[in-house]
């Protein structure tokens, strides 16, 4: 495909790479962005248009077959959705019982079946042919069009930053500012000269935990989208040979990224709970 | 791959995703799991109530027939046993009727051998002496003889 378009295959892999990027252009003017260079110059006030079709688009997916199935769920002998809804739900409250223990929290319920559902179908998105809805977009002329949000990192930290946000305000809530502020420097080292040392080291930690909660799951899907368009680059009658083996394997990895980011949720939410000895 | 205001969109978004499932998908669907649970467990529970009074009515039942059957047991010895003393009884009268008949019979005949005894007796006199004279041939004076007679008629 990459030379029936005369397009070298970097530029074909740049394409699949890019986001459709809607922002202020260096002239003043507002705009769908037309090239790599042209997002660039956008900087950080620029919107990603595909990722937030793709991302709003599934989460009302999402919500509109729990909602569905939460309207018509009877206690009594469930239909196909409600069964699959329930699964679902038993699922993610079997994970937080033995994560997060029975602490009443109504938040991480609710919160950890919207990740996991979510991030997986959003990563669902990856299994449709690379080709397929950019092809078409740029046939109404859209220039980019990526459909998978879970490769954009704004994306997958959006979510991260905040589950962050919420590990804050937890660990403000059940241990309060003093606790929290005593835990922060008082870790690993209890020996007040090298407090100084411990509040470093404990920033870092936190910093780091959003990013790499958000970026582990973008590296992964980024790869795993990467190696699907070099299979694309192959000539159409070999490309199945390797892309259905890397499909297969694929729902693996968009089923347990999903997960992976849920149960991380829900460990540091369990750490903002911890208030106790260690 | 750059970052720009898509994450605050995707955090947005984020935000009020959780809080729609927070509110509609999540409080139902626990709710009706739970009331699920709670109706399997009821139900399990009754059905084993049900199986144990389901035992304890066989129980009973056999119990019952058991019983029945000792009753109807006692009921056809009890039967037996009195059909033979009504039999025994009705032997007892029977002998007793045959008895007292025997008894009427043997008064009868004791009544007739004493009447005929006594009609012989007062006709032995006559027959002795009419046999005397058959033997003598010859008329014997019957007030010679009368205190011999009236012997001989008291010895028998």
């Amino acid at each position: 495909m990459a030379s029936s378009e005369g397009l070298t295959s970097q530029d074909y892999i740049q394409h699949h790479l890019t986001n459709l990027t809607y922002g202020q252009f260096p002239d003043g003017t507002w705009g769908i962005a037309q090239s790599p260079e042209e997002i660039a110059a956008m900087g950080f006030y620029a919107i990603n248009l595909d990722t937030m079709i793709w991302s709003v688009g599934l989460g009302f997916v999402f919500l509109g077959l729990f909602i569905a199935a939460a309207r018509s769920a009877t206690a009594g002998v469930p239909g196909t959705l409600q069964n699959l809804c329930e699964i679902t739900v038993d699922f993610v409250e079997t994970n937080i019982s033995q994560v997060f223990g029975s602490r009443p929290n109504a938040l991480i319920g609710p919160l950890s079946l919207t990740i996991l559902v979510w991030v997986f179908l959003m990563n669902l998105m990856d299994l449709i042919p690379v080709d397929f809805i950019p092809h078409a977009a740029a046939l109404a002329g859209v220039p980019y069009f990526k459909i998978v949000a879970t490769t954009d990192p704004n994306a997958t930290l959006g979510m991260s930053v905040g589950v962050f946000f919420l590990v804050l305000y937890y660990n403000f809530k059940i241990k309060g500012p003093l606790k929290f502020g005593a835990g922060l420097v008082t870790h690993p080292i209890p020996h007040w000269s090298m407090y100084w040392f411990n509040f470093i080291l404990e920033i870092v930690d936190m910093l780091a935990k959003p990013l790499s909660h958000g970026l582990r799951l973008f590296g992964n899907l980024y790869a795993g989208e990467m190696i699907f368009i070099l299979i694309a680059l192959l000539p159409f009658y070999a490309q199945w040979a390797l892309s259905l083996p890397w499909a297969i394997f694929h729902i693996l990895i968009i089923g347990l990224q999903a997960f992976v980011f849920m149960i991380l949720t829900i460990v540091y939410l369990t750490q903002a709970h911890e208030t106790g000895e260690h | 791959m750059n970052i720009n205001l898509t994450m605050l969109g995707q955090l947005i978004a984020f935000v009020m995703f959780v809080m729609f499932c927070m509110r509609y998908v999540w409080p139902p669907l626990t709710e009706v799991m739970r009331n699920r649970q709670k109706t399997i467990s009821e139900g399990l529970e009754n059905a084993a109530k049900a199986e144990q009074q389901l035992q304890q009515a066989n129980e009973s039942a056999s119990n019952e027939l058991e019983a029945a059957k000792r009753e109807a047991g006692e009921l056809i010895a009890q039967a037996r046993s009195r059909a033979n003393q009504i039999i025994d009884e009705a032997k007892e009268q029977a002998k007793e009727e045959a008895q007292r008949i025997i008894d009427g019979a043997q008064d009868d005949i004791d009544q007739e051998i004493s009447r005929a005894r006594e009609a012989l007796r007062e006709r032995v006199g006559e027959l002795a002496i009419e046999g005397a004279e058959k033997i003598l041939a010859t008329s014997v004076d019957r007030s010679a003889h009368e205190a011999m007679l009236s012997k001989l008629s008291q010895a028998l």
